[in-house]
């Protein structure tokens, strides 16, 4: 668990990057630090390790002033992950990985061994562990940022706007990562980032600093988006807030039977669904006659039964060609059909159900 | 070019206390002694400065002041003072060294990718183990860069000390000047350029052989290290300006 | 009183600066113009350009009075001449520009060429109105080096008779006369620094745009 009290950072310019603040991260969680350039996040991500250290106010960690004690010693139990990765150059990606395990005495060959095994984790392939990190793209070389941050078991991991430099296809990816890993690894995960979607995609918590170094609201992210606590914190989530917090309600939703085709067999007039021989969807055909693999349209999004959100059942529904959503199962095979109507209901009894 | 070259082969040239293998070893003697003293001052000034990122005009100032000292006048002026010997020439020579050896690690410190050093210091590195760990060895390039400015300067500056009455290579210029004997000073001029462009190269297969795989390849990350240049250190080594950490708030 | 020296002397100190400044200055503006079309090839063309910039440096290895001493077997010249301190000199400024220009017009922003293409300037015209100012900044701290060099290797020409202020420093060292030579050294740091400082002010003249959102 980690407490801001009453911590303040002036610079020496007179700026005041934080004001006062008064936070604490759960433990085995992901919390978020969000807001505008200028508004404190990093400075307070930085203050968890003291590589700022505060004017007024203490940090703890378990119980722990940080700014008692030898700082090197603190860092190192640290996990840190910084933009651009911040890799050394000059040493190939297993030494990187190994930094902080060498820092605290392992021998080379456990500390090598450790970051071939990190190296797996994280997704890296093991013919990378002797290459150099500019010969590595931006998405891979974050990628041996995190596994470095992970080296040494640390139990609480900063990672400030780690994704912010990469393509948003490769964020996208790195997002459902650290999902994953954190799944299997539970740490307390402080996370900086200017993106209020990926704060609110990766945020059991989010805190919303606004400029100035005051914290506006801290909250779990659907009531983040549900009850902004201001008009700056409303403007700040954004005009689609409404729709992103579908993301955050799962209901079950009632599914109607949809009777699908294979390629080659005669087609109902009107939309069918085009199936594999296993029931996997392929995509949709309009009119009668007989299914040929050309006619077929590529379907929308698929909704996941159970894991999925009402976020995504809606854009199943509305990115299909026919207006019906595709529902599958945990195998991909087709579970049945809904339609946006459907999900509209199931939102209006969800804020009945918040209300009563 | 003849008598060059006759000069060049008569064996009596090549053997004895003033044979060509005896100046060349003085030659080098004086050149690596003065290079040692110059690296001994201006690394840890270098590095020093480099890693605290702060003063750098200091640096810029002097080591472009110390470019502007006329050599033959210091040397003159060290011996009348100190009578003749080594010291005095090594010190003038080391005075040459001093500026691309400054230049060279003070901005080869201070170049290195801000991301990497904060990186180090949030892993839990000290501030020695962020200079010597991660800084001087990114450094590399452009300190070995210096290195090779400072070699080639007092290599080729050392032969003035024969004026002074000393050894060296420069032995056979001012001889052969002073009797005009010009297959001798012909000789010696070009005894000195070879030994200048051996050096030379010489540090550019060690450049290769110490600097990490990971620092070459056009220098994506260190825009100003150039390979295959001696040169001149850049009369203002203060970076382009370097890109703070990204995120860094005020 | 030995600083008697100085001021019975200033005639002759006047004229040797002279002579300094035009040895060691001269070779700076021949070298220039020299430079300036030869770095334009190589940064246009990449083979040029592998074979100029190392060749250049290759010229740079080259011992100051070596190359006082060789020279006149090679251009004819006798060897008292003050031609053969020019001459080395403008081959070291040159082989020192060559890169400066190459590098500088290498870092002019391809979209600013591109720009300036699509405007319609010819290459020329756009070399001196659009590539030729941007590379400013860069030029002048070649030239900075060049004239600073250029101003303490013109003193070790007293060794073959012609030194401006470097004969204060034989002539002081024969007749045991440190003032002399303190004097030369002195006076060598001095004019380095006028026309150093002279150098940044044409940069800052020149370049108006930079200083402006410099505190960005």
């Amino acid at each position: 668990m980690i407490e801001f009290r009453g911590v303040t950072k002036r610079f020496p310019d007179g700026t005041v990057a934080v004001d006062g603040l008064d936070l604490t991260v759960d433990a085995g969680k992901v919390t978020v630090f969000v807001g505008p350039s200028g508004c404190g996040k990093t400075t307070s991500l930085r203050m968890i390790n003291r590589m700022i250290a505060p004017t007024e106010g203490t940090v703890t960690v378990d119980g722990r002033d940080v700014m008692s004690g030898d700082a090197a010693e603190l860092r190192r139990g640290i996990g840190y992950v910084i933009q651009q990765a911040g890799l050394f150059p000059h040493k190939t990606i297993r030494d990187n990985i190994a930094t902080v395990p060498l820092l605290l005495g392992w021998s080379r060959r456990k500390a090598r061994a450790r970051a071939d095994e990190l190296m797996e984790v994280v997704g890296l392939a093991p013919e990378m562990a002797s290459r150099y990190p500019a010969q590595l793209s931006g998405g891979q070389q974050q990628r041996v940022g995190v596994a470095r941050a992970l080296a040494a078991d640390p139990p609480v991991l900063l990672m400030d706007e780690p994704f912010s430099a990469v393509d948003p296809v490769v964020r996208e990816s790195l997002q459902e990562e650290l999902l994953r890993l954190q799944g299997e690894l539970g740490k307390t995960i402080v996370f900086v980032t200017h993106d209020i979607d990926e704060a609110v995609k990766l945020g059991d918590k989010v805190a919303v600093f606004r400029t100035g170094g005051v914290l506006a609201q801290y909250d779990e992210p659907g009531v983040l988006l549900d009850r902004p606590a201001d008009g700056f914190v409303d403007g700040f989530v954004g005009r689609d807030r409404g729709y992103r917090k579908l993301g955050f309600l799962s209901d079950e939703l009632p599914l109607v039977e949809l009777p699908t085709v294979g390629v080659g067999d005669p087609a109902p007039e009107g939309w069918s669904l085009v199936v594999d021989p296993d029931g996997r969807p392929l995509g949709w055909v309009q009119g009668g006659g007989s299914v040929e693999e050309a006619a077929v349209v590529p379907g929308g999004s698929l909704y996941e039964v159970g894991s999925g959100s009402l976020r995504s059942a809606l854009d199943a529904a509305l990115s299909s060609p026919s207006g019906r959503g595709v529902a599958v199962d945990g195998d991909g095979r087709v579970a049945g059909a809904l339609s946006a109507d459907d999900v509209l209901r199931a939102l209006a009894a969800s804020r009945a159900d918040e209300a009563a | 070019m003849n008598a060059l070259f006759s000069w060049l082969a008569d064996p009596a040239h090549w053997s004895g206390s003033a044979g060509i293998p005896a100046r060349l070893v003085e030659h080098l003697w004086y050149s690596v002694l003065a290079l040692a003293l110059g690296a001994v001052v201006a690394l840890p000034i270098g590095a020093l400065v480099g890693h605290g990122r702060r003063g750098g005009f200091l640096i810029v100032g002097s080591a472009n002041g110390m470019r502007a000292l006329p050599e033959l006048g210091l040397l003159t002026l060290l011996v009348l003072l100190m009578g003749i010997g080594l010291l005095p020439v090594t010190l003038a020579l080391a005075v040459l060294a001093i500026p691309p050896l400054l230049a060279g690690t003070y901005s080869g410190v201070r170049n290195v990718d801000p991301g990497a050093v904060d990186a180090a210091r949030g892993m839990g590195m000290r501030e020695w183990q962020v200079l010597f760990k991660v800084e001087l060895p990114n450094a590399l390039p452009l300190i070995l860069g210096g290195l090779r400015g400072a070699a080639l300067q007092v290599i080729a500056t050392a032969a003035v000390a024969a004026y002074v009455s000393f050894g060296g290579l420069g032995r056979f210029l001012i001889d052969g000047l002073r009797t005009r004997d010009y297959p001798q000073m012909a000789a010696g001029a070009v005894l000195v350029a070879v030994l200048a462009l051996v050096v030379e190269g010489l540090l550019a297969l060690l450049q290769r052989a110490i600097v990490s795989p990971g620092l070459r390849g056009g220098g994506r990350r260190s825009p100003t290290v150039t390979v295959g240049r001696p040169a001149p250190a850049p009369a203002n080594p203060e970076p382009v300006p370097v890109r703070e950490p990204a995120g860094a708030e005020p | 009183m030995v600083w008697d020296w100085i001021p019975r002397n200033l005639g002759m100190i006047g004229g040797l600066l002279g002579e300094h400044v035009v040895l060691a200055l001269l070779p700076v503006l021949i070298g220039l113009v020299l430079a300036v079309p030869i770095g334009w090839a190589a940064a246009g063309n990449r083979a040029l350009r592998g074979v100029l910039v190392p060749a250049a440096s290759v010229l740079y290895t080259i011992p100051s009075l070596a190359l006082f001493i060789v020279l006149p077997a090679i251009i004819g010249t006798r060897i008292l001449d003050p031609l053969n301190v020019v001459v080395a000199l403008t081959i070291y400024t040159v082989a020192l520009l060559v890169r400066s220009v190459a590098d500088a017009l290498g870092a002019v922003p391809s979209m600013v060429v591109a720009a300036a293409t699509a405007m319609g300037y010819r290459p020329g015209r756009r070399f001196v109105s659009v590539e030729l100012p941007l590379a400013v900044p860069v030029l002048v701290a070649g030239l900075r080096v060049a004239a600073v060099s250029n101003i303490s290797l013109v003193s070790v020409g007293a060794l073959i008779g012609v030194g401006g202020l470097g004969q204060l420093f034989t002539d002081g060292y024969q007749r045991n006369f440190p003032l002399e030579i303190l004097t030369g050294i002195v006076m060598v740091l001095l004019l380095a620094l006028v026309v150093d400082g002279l150098l940044v002010l044409i940069g800052r003249v020149s370049t108006p745009w930079t200083r402006v959102g410099a505190n960005a």
